[in-house]
């Protein structure tokens, strides 16, 4: 394979806030990707009968720790989604010039914030099984 | 043949664009657009769902729309997730042995969630069709 050059020199800038964001895009991809998984093992689960979905989802939702995953998986998708616009919009060349970069980065943070916690209030709380 | 850049030299050894760069870029905002519009439909249509019980999971899943969409959804999922974990890998692993491997487990993997997220969404829709 060849040496081509790539992307990430993080050690060579200055901190910037935004800079979190194109890093967290990174982290909350990655997440998501693994949440891939689960979501196809619970259609998986689903088409092969009955007792294998009420298996799948007693352990699913049995343990805190998925629960939290899934908090927190929605949450990253919340944000990937976000951002996302956000790049595809920089892509089309809106919105690249620094101060409206910096002030789309707050208008993500802060749709995170409002949209995350009505879903998750929704999800947990909305007076389902 | 359009002009070349860049030395003989430089050509041979490979330097320069690997050309399938523009192909990644744009398969990687196409899925990315679809995405926009698919999963807030799915993600919203399943959290309306009274309970996540086996009869209301299936009836959803069977629905001819949602078995559309996410025999639509989940390939372009798998698509989208492969390009960004490659890009990741690409930019941290610098080993090339490890690296080549890594892509290749990687698509693999990504490979055999669609097809097994798209079988499972047939069988459960042509199954409760009869």
């Amino acid at each position: 394979m060849t040496r081509r050059p790539l992307s990430p020199h993080l050690s060579i800038y200055r901190f910037m806030y935004t800079m979190s964001l194109s890093i967290l895009h990174r982290i909350t991809g990655l997440a998501l990707s693994c949440g891939l998984i689960l979501l196809v093992a619970w259609l998986v689960a689903a088409s092969r009968g009955a007792e294998s979905y009420e298996h799948f989802r007693q352990w699913a939702q049995g343990s805190l720790q998925l629960q939290l995953l899934l908090a927190l998986w929605l949450l990253a998708l919340l944000f990937h989604l976000a951002n996302g616009i956000r790049h595809l919009l920089w892509d089309a060349d809106i919105g690249f010039e620094r101060p409206q970069a910096r002030r789309s980065a707050k208008l993500v943070v802060a749709f995170v914030a409002v949209a995350g916690t009505a879903l998750l209030w929704f999800v947990f709380f909305g007076g389902r099984s | 043949m359009s002009a070349q850049l860049g030395s003989a030299l430089g050509r041979v050894l490979g330097k320069g664009s690997a050309h399938s760069g523009v192909h990644h870029w744009s398969v990687q905002r196409g899925t990315a657009l679809a995405l926009i519009v698919l999963l807030p439909w799915l993600i919203g249509s399943a959290l309306l769902l009274p309970d996540f019980s086996y009869d209301s999971v299936r009836g959803w899943i069977g629905g001819s729309w949602t078995a559309v969409g996410l025999c639509l959804v989940v390939p372009i999922l798998c698509w989208h997730s492969q390009l960004g974990v490659q890009v990741v890998i690409e930019d941290y692993v610098h080993h090339d042995g490890v690296k080549t491997a890594a892509l290749l487990l990687v698509r693999a993997a990504h490979v055999v969630l669609a097809v097994a997220g798209v079988i499972a969404v047939l069988r459960i829709t042509l199954g409760s069709a009869g």
